[in-house]
């Protein structure tokens, strides 16, 4: 089978990346190609990347309250380039009632403090149709 | 001592080996007992663990090494300066909080910044939207900072400012807002962060490279010396290193190498170490590690005034003296059973309190989840009041000194950091193991080890791998206007409609001028905020002339 390829990302402003890479680490453990953007991507570079890297998930950290403006903004980048099969998800400090809403939007889905890194790499693993998943969960 | 290693040797044989033959002891964290580095902790200590010089090592109060505290009578004198972080929408709603915090007994402000404030762009900046007024109060121009401090007299109220790489314009701004009040610079107290080797590391808000950011740092070193004596320049910080994940030793090692790096860059540029060493603060975090916690800030005070006084040749012990700001560890926050956070920030406090801090932020058990209320603000301060004037700790100065087992911890902290200091001195100093991403990695390392021992259930938090309990939780929460970014905006183009244009211009060619240059920037950028020039405008400026930091990524 083809590896998982996930791109990490750190939209907008929010300086803190202690969870997007441990959790980049805990998905290139787990077997999979990840590719970290490091800081203060837009929107658009977020997507490019995705495009260039060819990637299966994107995970976005978000600590800074800016969640409700840029993912929105990424998905619809991501439907215009036809990239809907690309599997969104959103770590960091989430309300509940912003993260029902971004699951409506297309998010698949959100993690929020006190998250196992296991439960993202088998969620992963899930929403990408791997078979390993069986295993994991 | 000979006496007390064969008694204990006894007393293992003849009290302690029956025992555990019978009850061994369990098991700490999966595996021994061990500090949050990994040393291993022993069942007891006595003087035979632990040799003290006391003059040498610990002294009193207010003398080198400064291990007992900075100053002669600590909190008997005065208690420290209670300070809640704080800010979030625009100018006048921080004002409001401001204001409510100081009528509830808080003793000092300490203002949060925005996303867009911390990186040097204005609210109107394409970068900016979505962030404005979410993290802290957004603040564009002179006009915000005269709205945010509307009523509050800067001559009476400490202020603490988080603000690192536009820092000089901040401080510029303040001057400026002061004087207006009738407040001369000489009369202001208060600290700005000023701390951009850490913000590299760990924060993420820069602006410019290292070097000129550097000049920034000790222009406004020289800015304070000369005019604000009483104004620390620079908040030099281990608090944001600790919340990316690295240990408490660790915490210790990269903010002392920071610091070294700051001073070396201060004495390059002529300034005498003891005229300059006074307006230098530290800040630290406070985990839950309550003995490791107050022997750490022990550690931290005389490692610093050992580096002042032998590494860098001061003259006058007071420039040893390491003052610090302390705030309680956010990471260790949890969502899940939000109540059991005020408990987490009682005992962070206190180790804060008994390791003799000179400020304190208590943080709000809602902050896992989204900016906190007033009411859990409210109870973070009463925490920090119960301590000062209900537990008795304040009673007497350093009242763990002494402990066998802290004083141990104190030594341990002090030699490994002492060896940290070592390999970054080794690697060409702090900028250049920022440059080559060794402290970034050190401290993922040991996030990620952490991360992975909390999900093997090897270190337990208690609410979220152990003790937990079902059913959602709810709590009022704070909702911000989503206005509030609007109105900023709109407030910004009514300023510049209404400004000097020419004025600003001229102004702005001033700060791209004296930036290409070597003279000290504040007096310029005093101008330039007067003259009702933007936050983000000259921090434009400054970007022609200095560029921007492209981050070295490491994972």
């Amino acid at each position: 089978m083809t590896t998982i390829r996930v791109l990490i990302a750190k939209p907008g402003l929010d300086g803190h990346d202690r969870g997007a890479k441990v959790i980049a680490r805990a998905l290139r453990d787990a077997g999979m190609e990840v590719v970290y953007t490091g800081l203060r991507q837009t929107p658009e570079m977020i997507v490019e990347a995705a495009l260039q890297e060819d990637v299966d998930v994107i995970g976005l950290s978000i600590l800074s309250g800016a969640h409700m403006t840029l993912v929105p903004r990424i998905l619809t980048l991501l439907r215009e380039q036809g990239m809907e099969d690309v599997a969104v998800l959103v770590g960091g400090i989430v309300p509940k009632e912003d993260a029902s809403a971004l699951l409506d939007l297309g998010v698949r889905g959100v993690f929020g403090p006190g998250t196992t890194t296991d439960e993202v790499v088998s969620f992963v693993r899930e929403i990408v149709g791997d078979p390993e998943a069986q295993e994991a969960s | 001592m000979t006496d007390i290693k064969t008694q204990k040797s006894q007393w293992e044989e003849l009290v302690l080996g029956p025992v555990l033959r019978r009850f061994p002891e369990r098991s700490a964290n999966g595996g021994e007992f061990a500090t949050t580095w990994g040393e291993p902790v022993e069942r007891l200590y006595t003087p035979e663990e632990v040799e003290v010089d006391y003059g040498h090592d610990l002294g009193f109060p207010g003398q080198y090494p400064f291990t007992r505290g900075v100053q002669p009578t600590m909190y008997r004198g005065r208690l420290w300066t209670m300070r809640q972080y704080a800010g979030y929408a625009t100018a006048a709603e921080s004002n409001a909080r401001y204001k409510y915090l100081l009528e509830q007994g808080q003793t000092g402000l300490s203002v949060a910044f925005d996303l867009p404030t911390q990186i040097g762009y204005d609210a109107n900046h394409p970068l900016a939207e979505g962030e404005v007024g979410k993290v802290g109060v957004s603040i564009s121009s002179i006009e915000d900072m005269r709205t945010l401090f509307d009523g509050i007299p800067l001559e009476k109220v400490s202020v603490s400012m988080t603000i690192n790489a536009p820092a000089a314009v901040l401080l510029a701004m303040v001057v400026a807002v002061a004087e207006e009040q009738g407040v001369a610079a000489k009369a202001l107290r208060g600290t700005i962060q000023n701390d951009i080797l850490k913000e590299y590391i760990a924060r993420g808000t820069f602006i410019y490279p290292p070097k000129p950011s550097m000049r920034l740092v000790t222009d406004a070193i020289s800015y304070c010396t000369a005019e604000m004596p009483q104004w620390n320049a620079i908040s030099i910080s281990g608090y944001h290193m600790r919340e990316a994940g690295c240990d408490a030793v660790q915490e210790v090692a990269f903010t002392m190498a920071n610091a070294i790096a700051y001073v070396d860059a201060a004495l390059a540029t002529g300034q005498e170490i003891d005229d300059f060493a006074g307006s230098l603060s530290f800040f630290f975090a406070a985990h839950n590690n309550l003995l490791e916690e107050v022997s750490k800030f022990r550690a931290a005070r005389r490692l610093w005034a050992r580096l002042v006084m032998e590494r860098f040749g001061a003259k006058n012990p007071a420039s040893a003296r390491l003052r610090f700001h302390t705030q309680t560890a956010g990471c260790t926050l949890t969502a899940q059973q939000p109540d059991n956070n005020i408990v987490r920030v009682a005992i962070q406090a206190l180790s804060a309190v008994l390791g003799g801090t000179q400020s304190l932020h208590t943080n709000s058990k809602d902050e896992a989840l989204w900016l906190p209320t007033e009411q859990s603000v409210q109870t973070a301060l009463r925490t920090q009041q119960i301590i000062a004037h209900e537990s008795g700790v304040t009673d007497t100065i350093d009242p763990l000194a002494g402990s066998y087992y802290v004083e141990w911890l104190t030594d341990r902290i002090e030699a490994e950091a002492q060896a940290y200091i070592q390999r970054i001195d080794d690697l060409g100093g702090a900028i250049a193991a920022i440059e080559t991403g060794y402290v970034q990695r050190a401290i993922q390392e040991s996030a990620y080890r952490t991360q992975r021992a909390i999900d093997r259930g090897e270190q337990i938090v208690v609410g979220v791998n152990s003790y937990r309990s079902e059913g959602e939780i709810e709590l009022p929460r704070l909702v911000l206007d989503p206005l509030g970014e609007q109105a900023q905006r709109d407030c910004l183009a009514r300023l510049r409609g209404r400004r000097d244009e020419d004025a600003v211009q001229r102004q702005l060619a001033r700060v791209r001028e004296a930036a290409q240059g070597n003279d000290n920037l504040m007096p310029i950028l005093i101008d330039a905020v007067k003259a009702e020039a933007t936050l983000g405008e000259i921090c434009d400026a400054l970007r022609e002339v200095f560029g921007e930091y492209q981050q070295v990524t490491t994972i």
